[in-house]
């Protein structure tokens, strides 16, 4: 059993397949690819080139990598996982439950977009970066006519690029990184020069088409009226900068989606480079749990192109431990993995570190968890009053990360806030634990009712 | 060596309210929690705070906590977002009014009103329950509570009050010795000593018992619970259904609360999960029950883990084996209303040496009679 069908799904099925293994495939889209590809619906079509740019090519190959393997996997599009009991998976597709045993899985889930909140950004008109993305991967239309990119990472210039290159109006990139200052000083991002040119490609282009790309910035906040976000207000270097927009895309890099793995029992820890909890395996896909396998972002963020090794490399281990692996594979993959490490880390500590002091200075009227509506002065209040700083507790006292999205979306920036106010080590904050269901279910078809 | 009037072993509500009883009576006291207070079955209940239903040996014990939840805001600082919302109890059929009826007259005999309500009635006052209900009783002064507030607001108080309250601390040993009892603490060297040994450890109660040699046979329970997202205020009272384990209730920031049925739970891995089939099952039970919820999202499922008895009702009481210890463990699904009341008890029991609410149907001896009835008629200990 696969749980996601992007890059590493992929590589991970086509992996089992080639061994005569009939794998299932789950994946809550309509069509394979995962975030990295989405496809918009053929009415809308354009072509990978256009949608994918310099992942056009690979974009191809998984497409046609999927397609040549399809007749031997069995895949389940449109469905969501939505709890698993020991070794069996419970999904629901089109508003249907099934139960599906399963002896090993392997799971794939992905990341999704960090978030810090700021004032303004409940607003209509303000999406998440990756939501940014998905409107115009997916339903090939911009979140607004003259859009704002904030945050960090990688992505935040990929889809400024990618909105600017398919004609939207850009009107400003605001990273809080610095990410341009020491890159001469940074070996480790030779270790992946294409990666790298490509993110300087980005920038020249956007530069090209007269976009402003401001950097070493922090957010004030997000402007909206009764008509939607009408500007965005940011600091740098002391002085007040301000863009006129009406639509925001915010990312601050990513985080794994974790939730299955919880549910699976997993071990985590505590990853300092990345700021968040990761389950812990042993660099080939096994986890602490004999019959779970992971690999891609939802084991660690680490981008497409690990995403894709290391499916492959843990479904060796999976096929291995079935007494069936190539060791030899397996130590090309571990090499051309670790060899990477070093770019990704200085992704993650130099260039585009995540800036955990915005979440701590979330002012007190800014709303963190928008499900339940609770503020960053709730948040601190709730700490200070109970003398609490487990982000469980800080939940049951104060409803934070208790609505649609348990914590999926606030939790990340909670943390931060709660450790800080609290003048703890952010790893002592623990994490939110995931509970079924993974995504909220309306109870018509819990029941199994089909009207 | 630290020596306490009263030690107490289980942070829940139960041992929480011992420990601010105990402490308001003047006591030195020391709880030990191996957790979190409220970390288990107090702090992730369905939250009902019901009298209505209850077996009549529990019922003094449910009117006297009613009175405490009712001035909890006095007591602990904050209401625990308690509401006497009512408890309405359905019923299927004629068979079930029959019950119900039977059932007012007990609860008038403790000084509990209930309200008889006809299916008009029901339609007139509720009107989104689902059909075939016969009629319901009302229990007007029960309600609903925030269970994840409850017990940490009585450690805050019992603290505020001297109360010393160690969490992340296992009491790993007990033995009684002339003066009382002796406490090793796992993992550390020095051990403590109190005059009295209150057990309030919930589902692991028995185990603690053990030590002392009074055996019972304690298993685990896990209720499946669910909760949507918020909705337009539409359930008031907390409802349940006669023979039915449906029960449901809508809190005050508008989620629907609902459980039926039983997850799984490990006591020894700390381990609990609701069922995926349960949940299901709970979901069209819930529908049946209002249909209006239909449409709403569930957006999580959780349980915990609960002791239950053989006979489904808590043991409370002195223990048979040891003088000054003093048990309050296995409340088997409905130990939340009950909590503050126990904690009171617990306290005029161990220090007054008796109280004045009757509790006499739930001593561990019951279990005795029958296990040495079963083994060795002859030993009949004395009742
Ligand atoms: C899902 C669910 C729904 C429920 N719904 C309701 C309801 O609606 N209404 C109602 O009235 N009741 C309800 N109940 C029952 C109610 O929650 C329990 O009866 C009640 O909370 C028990 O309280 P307690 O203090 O005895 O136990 P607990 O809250 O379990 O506390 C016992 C504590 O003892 C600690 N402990 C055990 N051994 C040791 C040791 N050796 N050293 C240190 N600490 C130790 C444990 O860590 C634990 O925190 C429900 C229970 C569950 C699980």
């Amino acid at each position: 059993m696969i749980i996601g069908a992007g890059p590493a799904g992929i590589s991970a099925a086509k992996t089992l397949a080639a061994a005569g293994e009939r794998p299932v495939v789950i994946d809550e889209n309509v069509y394979p690819g995962g975030q990295i590809f989405r496809r918009p619906p053929a009415a809308f079509a354009r072509n990978e080139t256009q949608l994918y740019g310099f992942d056009a090519s690979r974009a191809r190959r998984l497409k046609s990598t999927f397609e040549a393997i399809a007749p031997s996997i069995e895949y389940r599009a449109e469905t969501l996982v939505w709890s698993v009991e020991d070794r069996r998976l419970h999904v629901s597709t089109a508003g249907i439950l099934k139960c599906m045993p399963f002896s090993r899985i392997l799971l794939a889930t992905g990341a999704m977009d960090r978030v810090i909140p700021i004032n303004g950004w409940t607003a209509p008109g303000v999406f998440s970066l990756g939501a940014a993305q998905i409107a115009l991967k997916a339903q090939a239309t911009f979140i607004g006519k003259r859009v704002v990119f904030i945050g960090t990472g990688p992505l935040l210039y990929l889809v400024a690029y990618q909105y600017a290159k398919a004609g939207a109006d850009v009107a400003a990139v605001l990273d809080s990184s610095k990410p341009f200052s020491k890159i001469t000083a940074l070996p480790a991002l030779l270790a992946d020069i294409s990666n790298f040119s490509r993110g300087l490609f980005y920038v020249s282009q956007l530069r090209l088409r007269g976009v402003k790309i401001q950097t070493a910035i922090a957010p004030v906040e997000i402007v909206a009226g009764d008509r939607g976000v009408s500007s965005i207000r940011y600091e740098q270097s002391g002085q007040q900068g301000q863009s006129d927009c009406d639509a925001v895309a915010i990312g601050y890099g990513l985080r794994s989606e974790t939730q299955l793995a919880d549910l699976l029992g997993l071990s985590f820890q505590f990853d300092r480079r990345q700021r968040q909890w990761l389950p812990v395996t042993d660099g080939a896909g096994r986890t602490s749990v004999p019959h779970v396998y992971i690999a891609g972002d939802g084991a660690s963020v680490r981008g497409s192109e690990v995403a894709e090794w290391e499916g492959e490399l843990a479904a060796l281990s999976l096929l291995e431990d079935m007494g069936r692996g190539s060791q030899k594979r397996a130590s090309v993959l571990r090499r051309r993995i670790d060899s990477l490490s070093p770019f990704r880390r200085a992704l993650d500590e130099h260039v585009f570190p995540f800036p955990h002091h915005f979440a701590e200075a979330i002012r007190d009227e800014t709303i963190v968890c928008r499900c339940e509506g609770i503020t960053a002065g709730q948040i601190r209040e709730t700490v200070a009053t109970t003398g609490e700083a487990d982000i469980n507790r800080i939940k049951a006292f104060s409803r934070l990360g208790m609505g649609r999205c348990q914590g999926r979306v606030c939790g990340a920036a909670a943390c931060e806030l709660i450790a800080a106010t609290a003048r703890t080590d952010i790893s002592a904050t623990g994490r939110l634990r995931g509970q079924a269901p993974l995504k909220p279910i309306p109870l018509s078809i819990l029941a199994g009712d089909r009207r | 060596m630290t020596r306490f009037d009263v030690a107490i072993v289980g942070g829940g509500l139960a041992g929480c309210s011992a420990a601010l009883h105990a402490r308001l009576k003047g006591a030195s006291v020391i709880l030990l929690e191996r957790g979190r207070c409220g970390g288990q079955a107090s702090g992730v209940n369905y939250g009902g705070v019901r009298q209505q239903g209850r077996h009549p040996a529990e019922l003094p014990l449910a009117c006297r906590s009613r009175q405490i939840w009712g001035r909890l805001a006095e007591l602990v600082g904050t209401d625990c977002e308690f509401t006497a919302t009512g408890h309405l109890k359905l019923a299927r059929n004629d068979a079930d009014m029959q019950s119900l009826l039977a059932y007012r007259d007990i609860a008038r005999d403790y000084g509990i009103d209930l309200e008889i309500l006809s299916v008009a009635d029901l339609q007139c006052r509720y009107p989104y329950l689902g059909d075939g209900y016969s009629g319901a009783s009302l229990c007007a002064a029960d309600g609903q509570a925030n269970p994840r507030l409850a017990a940490p607001a009585f450690a805050r108080k019992a603290r505020e009050l001297g109360v010393t309250v160690r969490e992340h601390c296992e009491l790993e040993h007990a033995e009684k010795v002339a003066d009382g009892f002796q406490l090793t603490i796992k993992g550390e060297a020095e051990q403590l000593t109190a005059g009295r040994l209150i057990n309030t450890a919930g589902a692991w109660g028995a185990r603690v018992a053990r030590w002392f040699g009074d055996e019972v046979d304690e298993q685990v329970m896990a209720p499946n619970m669910c909760v949507t997202e918020p909705v337009a205020p539409l359930i008031g009272p907390n409802l349940g259904i006669c023979g039915g384990s449906i029960y449901l209730r809508q809190t005050k920031n508008g989620s629907v609360v609902f459980g039926a049925g039983l997850g799984v739970a490990d006591a020894d891995r700390l381990w609990a999960r609701p069922l995926a089939h349960v949940s299901m099952e709970a979901a069209r039970a819930a529908i049946a029950m209002v249909p209006q919820l239909a449409n709403v999202l569930v957006v999580r499922t959780w349980t915990g883990i609960e002791g239950r008895m053989p006979d489904g009702l808590p043991v409370l009481g002195e223990s048979r084996k040891a003088q000054g210890l003093f048990h309050a463990f296995g409340f088997s699904g409905h130990g939340f209303q009950l909590g503050p009341a126990v904690g009171a008890v617990l306290a005029e029991l161990c220090l007054d040496g008796t109280s004045a609410t009757p509790i006499d149907g739930l001593s561990l001896g019951r279990f005795g009679l029958a296990r040495a009835l079963a083994s060795a008629p002859s030993m009949l200990p004395k009742q």
